[in-house]
């Protein structure tokens, strides 16, 4: 802030300040010449408006000094006036760093323990699956929702159908550093009768009916265009997030019409990364939680 | 006309005008309303239409009740007050005329515009710049007839009601054209020449004069001029007028920043928005103390004047919103306040009580006299009206309350190993019945609203327009 915009800004508030203190203090005083009190002004608008001269009340003019007072107070010790620090040395940055450094001296050697755990050892230990349970709620929730189980375009996470693989260590970095998945548009490359095609193909490749002579072009076509990232036989390829089309998993829906859309209109998949938000050692226990619960699944089936 | 060929009259017609669009853009304006609140318990009322979604149905509601039933009331009152007590026909008619259909240009403007989510994004500001440059053109017309009217008065001092009502007219026109400056890239698009923290501090103190300037000073005009009118008793203190006056309009001009408290918005800036908004207390008692005190020597009539109740218990929901709105501006009450519909349930108890109860009240007196009636058609529907009104304000202020709080306290509530108690989806189910509760108060003071409807269609049906002639002695 350069000198002359703080002397503006001090100058301007305290201004204003005194004048107001300056106007309750002049009209606050009878002078001569007015109306006494129980006396109109004088004047007359509309053959009846009238006006009485009460002096202020004086609980509200001691409401207005007390005010004022807290003001000229709260400024000599908070920043305010330009450059002013204030006496306190308060800064809203400074509270926010000190509420951290408590909260992280509260709660951080929690999760620095379960840090050093293994994820199984995690996922056994009831405590700490509750801790990344609500860990889950608050980051996560919002896209995969509160049972884990996804929904169109946000992936279910408790079937043991991965994108990005589901060990440990890649649901971690998932987490992390996230992810960023990309299906092109095909629309223009293909035409609308090609889009047909390869949509039938990719039915039929999780076990789907559709025209056998649409299946056939459409054949031809994947081998050029899809095989590339999705694998010549449909399997996907965890390198670069490339869905598995055979195991009638579908992230933004299976029926003919969005898989037309996705082909034709191409997607954007992306996981935000959470390393600033969470840190490591969140991160750990909550990768160890997402991780339990396709494991949970799987055990459950 | 042609019977008072002679005789100078005062010009009701714009007055009319305005007047009945009142009553037709509150019932509009609110209707839309209920219908938001509606959509927050039962979220298939949008029918699955982009155009009926809570998102862009939602300004058109704060626009057509702020712009359309409280601007069309502003301009009906200000006209009638400013030549009644200047004792003058207004400066022009033709600019007059011109205030009336070029502001209801810019209300259906709005009302086309918003729900095909047309929208600059600006809060209370979201119309696109060729409407903006409207808005600009009829508020250029409107000051000039009302300062016009005021400088060829006939009385020797300018009433009270309008040095608030000019405060008003001025504040707005500087407040719209700073705030609403933009580059068009098309017809319906265009940026902010502001950008990033400055942006958000021009759009607040734009936003919060709104409330201080259109929203307070310009009903405070309207106050000292119905509330003595009404009970036939003189303004309680003249001094107190000017005292409150000046430093409200001071004072006012600073409070913004206190809607940007703990954001990028540099520490001095949010201190100065809470402590002006804690200086601004007294100023706003000021015009309650005087409203309310100038019923004194006539109390009774708050027993058999259903109108008389109307303005003094708008007075009374605006000295408590302009104490809640000071509370609610220091950052640690903020911090739990903000972004929760407390302050949704503040900005009401504002709105409903404070603006809608005064227009409503002022509109009963004014009606019958612009019409050549005694009094209104139904005395008793007006007393009916005020009930349901006054339920309908409590009913959603409290719930209000309760939801904000709780939303407040859930948000910040933590857990032994810090993480947090409640997921915000739980926070949101915990609001189902206070938003239901909130519904039920729109819909009674909605209703209250098609009552008054039926009470001015009856008052003004088979009535001639009326004709008052300016007295020309001074």
């Amino acid at each position: 802030m350069s000198d002359w915009l703080s002397w503006y800004i001090t100058i301007l508030t305290l201004g204003n300040i005194a004048a107001c203190w300056w106007l309750i203090r002049w009209t606050s005083k009878a002078r001569p010449g007015e109306a006494a009190v129980g006396e109109t002004t004088g004047h007359v608008w509309d053959e009846d408006l009238k006006e009485y001269n009460n002096p202020l009340p004086r609980w509200w003019l001691g409401l207005f000094y007390a005010t004022i007072v807290f003001s000229l107070v709260y400024l000599l010790l908070y920043p305010g006036l330009g450059k002013w620090k204030g006496l306190l040395g308060w800064t809203s940055v400074g509270q926010y760093e000190e509420e951290l450094r408590e909260a992280e001296a509260k709660y951080g050697p929690i999760f620095q323990r379960y840090a050093k755990m293994t994820p199984a050892a995690l996922a056994a230990d009831e405590k700490a699956m509750a801790s990344g349970r609500r860990l889950f709620m608050t980051y996560c929730a919002v896209c995969h929702g509160s049972d884990a189980r996804g929904g169109p375009g946000f992936p279910d996470l408790t079937d043991d159908d991965w994108l990005w693989g589901g060990d440990f260590e890649a649901i971690r970095k998932s987490i992390l550093d996230g992810r960023q998945a990309m299906m092109p548009a095909w629309g223009k490359t293909l035409g609308e009768r090609g889009v047909e095609e390869v949509t039938a193909y990719v039915l039929s490749l999780s076990g789907r009916s559709a025209d056998p002579a649409l299946v056939e072009a459409g054949r031809a076509k994947f081998r050029t265009y899809c095989a590339a990232c999705h694998g010549p036989e449909g399997k996907g390829n965890p390198l670069m997030g490339a869905p598995n089309l055979t195991d009638g998993v579908w992230l933004y829906g299976g029926s003919p019409e969005a898989i037309k859309e996705t082909i034709r209109d191409g997607r954007k998949g992306r996981m935000p990364a959470h390393r600033a938000l969470l840190g490591e050692e969140k991160a750990h226990l909550l990768a160890a939680y997402v991780w339990s619960l396709s494991r949970r699944g799987e055990a459950a089936r | 006309m042609s019977s008072s060929a002679t005789a100078e009259t005062y010009n009701y017609k714009v007055v009319r005008q305005f007047t009945i669009m009142t009553v037709v853009w509150g019932i509009v304006g609110m209707a839309v309303g209920v219908l938001i609140a509606a959509q927050l318990v039962w979220p298939e009322l949008n029918f699955g239409v982009p155009w009926l979604t809570y998102s862009r149905l939602r300004p058109l509601h704060t626009n057509a009740v702020i712009f359309a039933f409280g601007g069309s009331a502003l301009f009906a009152t200000s006209y009638y007050v400013v030549q009644r007590t200047c004792q003058v026909r207004l400066f022009s008619d033709k600019l007059a005329a011109f205030t009336f259909w070029g502001w209801q240009a810019v209300i259906v403007g709005a009302a086309i515009t918003l729900p095909l989510g047309i929208t600059t994004s600006k809060e209370y500001a979201e119309l696109e710049w060729p409407l903006d440059i409207l808005i600009t053109v009829v508020w250029v017309a409107y000051a000039i007839v009302f300062f016009g009217t005021i400088l060829k008065r006939r009385t020797p001092h300018i009433y009270v009601a309008n040095w608030f009502y000019g405060a008003f007219i001025l504040t707005v026109a500087l407040l719209h054209v700073v705030n609403s400056a933009a580059v068009p890239v098309s017809w319906f698009k265009s940026y902010s020449v502001y950008s990033g923290a400055i942006d958000a501090m021009v759009q607040w103190w734009y936003g919060h004069n709104a409330v201080g300037f259109f929203l307070t000073a310009g009903f405070l005009g309207m106050m000292y001029y119905f509330v003595p009118k009404q009970a036939g008793r003189p303004v309680y203190s003249y001094r107190l007028s000017v005292v409150h006056f000046w430093a409200l309009i001071s004072l006012y001009m600073w409070a913004g920043p206190h809607h940007l408290h703990y954001t990028a918005l540099p520490d001095w800036a949010q201190t100065l928005g809470m402590i002006f908004s804690l200086m601004l207390i007294a100023p706003s008692w000021g015009g309650m103390i005087n409203g309310i005190m100038t019923l004194s020597g006539a109390w009774h009539k708050l027993r058999t004047d259903p109108i008389i109740r109307f303005l003094i218990v708008s007075l009374s929901f605006y000295g408590m919103s302009t104490f809640e709105g000071p509370m609610m501006s220091i950052k640690t009450v903020n911090a739990l306040s903000h972004y929760t519909d407390w302050t949704i349930g503040h900005v009401h108890s504002g709105a409903l009580g404070w603006v809608g109860l005064v227009t409503i009240g002022s509109v009963y007196v004014l009606l019958p006299r612009l019409f050549g009636r005694e009094q209104m058609h139904s005395i008793k529907a007006i007393e009916a009206h005020f009930w349901l009104a006054t339920i309908g304000i409590v009913l959603y202020i409290a719930s209000m309350w309760i939801a904000g709080v709780m939303q407040g306290l859930m948000w910040r509530a933590v857990n032994d190993d810090g993480t947090l108690t409640y997921s915000f989806v739980e926070s949101l189910k915990a609001m189902y019945p206070y938003y239901t509760v909130r519904f039920l108060g729109g819909v009674l003071y909605l209703t209250g609203m098609l009552i008054m409807a039926w009470n001015v269609w009856k008052t003004v049906s088979g009535a001639r327009p009326a004709e008052a002639p300016v007295p020309q002695a001074a």
